[in-house]
């Protein structure tokens, strides 16, 4: 199991468009993905659980991947966060 | 005499074709028990497939129009029609619940919008409304009834529909629209204005349009004359083709002036800028060649909302026509709402006498906390792009000054909180006639004055053009009007400033010599006026116009009288 945190830079926070494309990187994967923000976690390859977070700038967000392929699907997750402005 | 169905002459021209009813259907649903659970998932899963191939479809279509941004909410709604979350919950409910499909799968979405809705993020709030698009299409495929997109059409229509909504994301589809026929609406209506601005020919307010029509009927719309005749013969078929065709080509001569300055014969240079409604003008304002955007109304942000939208919500739009229309400039008008247009969660007083009562900045001034709310909004977006910011309804000096002062207190604030934002213009709107007579003394203190001839006319004639029996007074050419639009252009350039017109008078074709001649710096209008309108400046010698336009404020007794000498100095000049 991996675990990495993160920060939220972005302005407008993870909305629609960010949490479209963080769910397609995490569905490549067999591992499960998952997004801790404040007491709640959500299955990252669902984009209703990600946007009911409703996460917003400054918010500091928990990444889960578990399984096979983990490392890799951590890899993709964080890369989907840099790419998008979302998280330094 | 063929059927004809009469409606209002919204958007000229004549298009002929076969009808496409975009009519939503009835999508009522009724709980049932289902006894049969494999079948009920069987059908589950295929209507989710239905459902995936054709947002696929009109994600494809939409990448190729609007480009990947453009698209990127269908991806979002694929997403949603995939969530792992949102199938393994639906069919937890099927098999335990014994819920049809239909039920089930609206339940768990539904319940996931209300999630949205309790988060403190502006877009995700927004967001609500793919939902229930997303629930919209699965529930049709499940009934296994038709649902209208535009964004399917595949050959050229007549787009039949009650009334169009600004979500319709019309202008994705326009290649394929040939004209447009609504129940309702006016003259000045969503659909009516869009249609303008796309150059699609448009009768509107036919009332009965959906229930007459049929998909596949054969048409001929005139949106010169406001009717549609059904069923026409060939000869009717011909010449309208004939017209379809003569407008097409005309259309395309004007195309190739979209990337072209606007100069006059003898080289004087205008700028010739669009007006917006709403966020979703952008690509139309960009495809029609505006040099910038003279009017962007903000009561939509309002008005389609069932309470005040709040800051952050206002700053997202604000942002985004700034960043897409860079580097134009783009002129944003605060609220101008009043009695006429109440919004119900403000609770406003009921006027006998609306237009003359608290509206635009006179409401602004009352309610600084929403017009404090929107200044906020506007100066943070600022940042991102060309901003300039237009008081509309300003009569008197004591009330610019003090809108002004406010917005120079959240400029401040703003400032000391280090939040970036960029250099903005602020001015006002020309439409109350003390304020047209004191142009010369506001002159001073504005930084542009923007003539709104559809209040100003109204106001100085004393009539409502809406109002059938009065509209006869709504004479854009009248003398009297032309005194005061020349006398407020006249006292912007002596303080050096300068004069812009946001009516439609500054699309309209016997006006436009006459403000040239006047020394109109811009003229903003429907965006399907500009390239028309860019054409007819250039064939026109500012110069000479001076004259035209001497004998047209100090000598005409009339509003005829105008016409014939402009018609006398302009020969050829188009229709309007």
């Amino acid at each position: 199991m991996e675990k990495r945190e993160f920060r939220v830079t972005a302005e407008t926070g993870i909305h629609a468009r960010p949490a479209t494309l963080l769910v397609q990187a995490a569905s490549k994967f067999n591992s499960e993905v998952s997004l801790q923000y404040q007491d709640k976690s959500v299955n990252l390859k669902s984009i209703m659980g990600v946007m009911s977070l409703g996460v917003g700038q400054n918010a500091s967000i928990t990444i889960t991947t578990d399984g096979d392929d983990e490392a890799d699907a951590m890899n993709a997750v964080a890369e989907t966060l840099k790419k998008e402005g979302l998280s330094d | 005499m063929r059927a004809m169905l009469k409606g209002i002459a919204a958007s000229d021209g004549v298009a002929c074709g076969r009808v496409y009813r975009f009519v939503e259907p009835d999508l009522t649903v009724k709980k049932r028990t289902i006894t049969n659970l494999d079948y009920e998932l069987n059908r589950f899963h295929q209507a989710l497939e239905a459902a995936v191939s054709e947002v696929e479809t009109i994600e494809t279509r939409a990448t190729k129009s609007l480009g990947a941004d453009g698209a990127q909410v269908f991806s979002a709604h694929r997403a949603m029609l995939q969530d792992p979350d949102v199938i393994a919950a639906t069919e937890t409910k099927i098999k335990t619940e014994h819920v049809n499909a239909e039920v089930a799968f609206a339940t768990v979405m539904n319940d996931f919008a209300q999630s949205f809705l309790a988060t403190d993020n502006a877009l995700t709030k927004e967001r609500t409304s793919d939902v229930h698009d997303v629930v919209k299409r699965v529930t049709a495929h499940l009934l296994g009834v038709n649902l209208p997109n535009l964004a399917l059409l595949k050959e050229p229509v007549v787009v039949v529909t009650h009334d169009l909504n600004p979500s319709d994301t019309v202008s994705a589809a326009s290649k394929y629209i040939l004209g447009f026929v609504t129940d309702l609406g006016g003259r000045t209506s969503h659909s009516s204005i869009l249609a303008r601005s796309l150059n699609i020919p448009a009768v509107v307010g036919t009332q009965t349009g959906t229930q007459t029509l049929m998909d596949g009927d054969s048409v001929i719309v005139n949106g010169s004359t406001g009717s549609v005749v059904m069923d026409p013969d060939q000869a009717e078929l011909d010449t309208a083709k004939q017209a379809m065709l003569d407008r097409i080509a005309n259309m395309k001569r004007l195309a190739t002036l979209r990337n072209h300055t606007t100069t006059s014969r003898d080289g004087v240079g205008v700028t010739l800028a669009a007006n917006m409604g709403t966020a979703s003008d952008i690509p139309n304002v960009l495809h029609n060649g505006a040099e910038a955007v003279g009017l962007m109304r903000t009561e939509f942000l309002y008005m389609d909302s069932e309470q005040l939208p709040t800051e952050d919500e206002q700053f997202a739009t604000y942002r985004q026509v700034l960043e897409k229309l860079a580097p134009r400039p783009v002129v944003i008008r605060t609220l101008d709402i009043g009695g006429d247009k109440p919004l119900p969660y403000l609770h406003q007083k009921q006027e006998a006498n609306p237009f003359l009562g608290a509206r635009a900045i006179r409401q602004s001034l009352a309610h600084q906390n929403i017009f404090r709310s929107q200044l906020r909004a506007l100066l943070r977006a600022s940042a991102y792009g060309n901003l300039r910011i237009m008081f509309p309804m300003i009569a008197t000096l004591d009330e610019f000054r003090q809108a002004k002062a406010i917005y120079d207190d959240e400029r401040s604030k703003l400032t000391t909180a280090r939040v970036p934002m960029g250099k903005i213009q602020v001015g006002m709107m020309v439409e109350v006639p003390a304020a047209a007579m004191l142009a010369d003394r506001f002159a001073h203190e504005v930084d542009f004055m923007s003539i709104g001839t559809n209040d100003l006319i109204g106001y100085t004639m004393a009539a409502d053009r809406t109002n059938q029996d009065v509209s006869y007074l709504y004479q854009p050419y009248h003398p009297a009007i032309l005194r005061l639009v020349q006398r407020i252009i006249t006292a912007g350039h002596a303080a050096g400033i300068p004069v812009a017109m946001c009516g439609e008078m500054a699309g309209d074709p016997i006006a436009v010599p006459l403000l040239l001649g006047m020394g109109l710096d811009e003229f903003s209008m429907g965006a399907g006026s500009i390239l028309k309108t860019r054409q007819l400046i250039s064939q026109l010698n500012a110069k000479d116009l001076q004259g035209l336009v001497e004998s047209a404020v100090n000598s005409a007794d009339t509003s005829q009288d105008v016409i014939t000498m402009v018609q006398a100095a302009v020969p050829d000049l188009p229709q309007a």
